[in-house]
């Protein structure tokens, strides 16, 4: 009786457990890119907001500072949207007319809220406080991106937890000095690492450990 | 199975990510404004925050504007104070307090300048009357600037002011030296580059 298989299917056998394994593997690495993706993490995504506003217009073209809005950054753990009285110090008087505006005018008249949606939302069993990171040198940009170049609010980051460590483990790599924190497109005057340590020290930035500890974050 | 995976995934996520509890400015369902940030009935004072120094927290005393700094004059309360001018001010009265900021070259009504001999002669307490309640057209910044801040851009609204009349002979010493010898420049101007570095 003929043989059904011929000598090279050895071979083939051989081959092709190696191609499961390689499967698998390929298998576990697409999963962890795509929890790494931005369709995960919603980073770059496009959120419609109420008002077309444009961090490209105001903080880009007039140069307004963050916190002319974001009054409470320095103080608090959250970074206040505005209240529409802010929005009106300007536009009693500037593009009185137009009618992207309406939204505003309308909650300034009747007193209920502007409803933004919000762009960042970090997971509730983090506790993140904005004051504590402005405080010691981390630059806006260096969480939410080139904002003086977003004509419509995205993130930029992950807001993953290996982001977050990432910073917390050696944040003498994104240090910036106080009076900078708020500029956007800041290049470093010298070696970031060098100037990261000195303000590392000068600012009194925990250790490593301390801030990669468990409970610093999840509380 | 591999969209079985993510979805199962993203299902766990949601619950833990989501907690039922109000983040900060979050929509309610309750409330008919849709706040869950609920607005302090009028008249409110919390323990402790009874503002009852009527000449700190106003700049006025009987009506009149206060004329002395209500604390000690420091290098650090007029570089604080730059540096709120040129977050709160600057838009509108520009950074040097000329009247002619971004937004009033985008339309708004023309600002008042400090170096106008109306404003150079006033009391301070003025400014922090018209930084707390506004004026003509400009509108009140109690919710933008703390009242001690408030304070520290009217004493460098002074600084400002001073600047403008200021000569030769009120550079100290050292940094006199600087200009005449014409100095290396990145030595001396280093402090204005600070100040312009908004621009």
């Amino acid at each position: 009786m003929s043989q059904i298989f011929p000598k090279s299917a050895n071979a083939w056998a051989r081959f092709s457990l190696f191609g499961l394994l390689l499967l698998i593997a390929l298998g576990g690495w697409s999963i962890l890119l795509l929890q790494r993706s931005d369709f995960v993490t919603a980073a770059r995504a496009h959120v419609q907001q109420p008002i077309q506003f444009s961090h490209l217009h105001h903080v880009g073209g007039e140069g307004f500072d963050c916190r002319y809005c974001h009054t409470s950054v320095e103080e608090s753990a959250f970074a206040n949207v505005p209240s529409t009285k802010i929005c009106m110090n300007c536009h009693s008087q500037i593009w009185l007319e137009s009618p992207y505006l309406e939204p505003v005018r309308e909650s300034f008249k009747t007193g209920q809220s502007l409803e933004w949606i919000r762009v960042h939302d970090l997971p509730d069993f983090v506790y993140f406080n904005h004051s504590i990171h402005v405080n010691k040198g981390v630059g806006c940009e260096t969480c939410h991106g080139r904002v003086d170049q977003m004509p419509a609010m995205q993130q930029v980051a992950s807001l993953q937890m290996e982001w977050c460590l990432d910073c917390h483990r050696n944040p003498e790599q994104y240090l910036r000095p106080r009076a900078q924190v708020t500029a956007m497109g800041y290049v470093p005057e010298g070696d970031q690492l060098e100037i990261g340590r000195r303000l590392k020290q000068e600012y009194k930035v925990l250790d490593a450990q301390t801030l990669t500890s468990c409970s610093t974050c999840h509380r | 199975m591999l969209v079985g995976l993510v979805m199962a995934g993203a299902a766990c996520r949601q619950d833990m990510h989501d907690a039922p509890r109000f983040e900060p400015l979050e929509e309610s369902d309750f409330f008919r404004d849709k706040r869950s940030a609920r607005p302090l009935l009028e008249g409110t004072v919390a323990r402790g925050h009874l503002r009852a120094e009527e000449a700190f927290y106003t700049g006025k005393v009987n009506n009149q504007p206060v004329v002395e700094l209500p604390m000690p004059l420091t290098r650090d309360l007029l570089e604080r104070g730059r540096e709120r001018f040129n977050i709160y001010c600057s838009p509108c009265h520009g950074h040097t307090g000329e009247g002619q900021g971004m937004v009033v070259r985008r339309g708004f009504k023309q600002a008042a300048s400090f170096h106008d001999p109306r404003l150079r002669g006033i009391a301070i307490g003025y400014f922090v009357d018209v930084m707390t309640n506004g004026f003509g057209q400009m509108p009140d910044y109690r919710t933008q600037v703390a009242p001690r801040d408030r304070w520290a851009i009217a004493a460098y609204i002074r600084a400002l002011q001073l600047s403008r009349s200021a000569t030769v002979d009120d550079v100290p010493g050292e940094e006199r030296r600087k200009l005449e010898t014409g100095g290396t420049p990145g030595a001396s101007t280093s402090d204005e580059e600070g100040s312009t570095s908004h621009e």
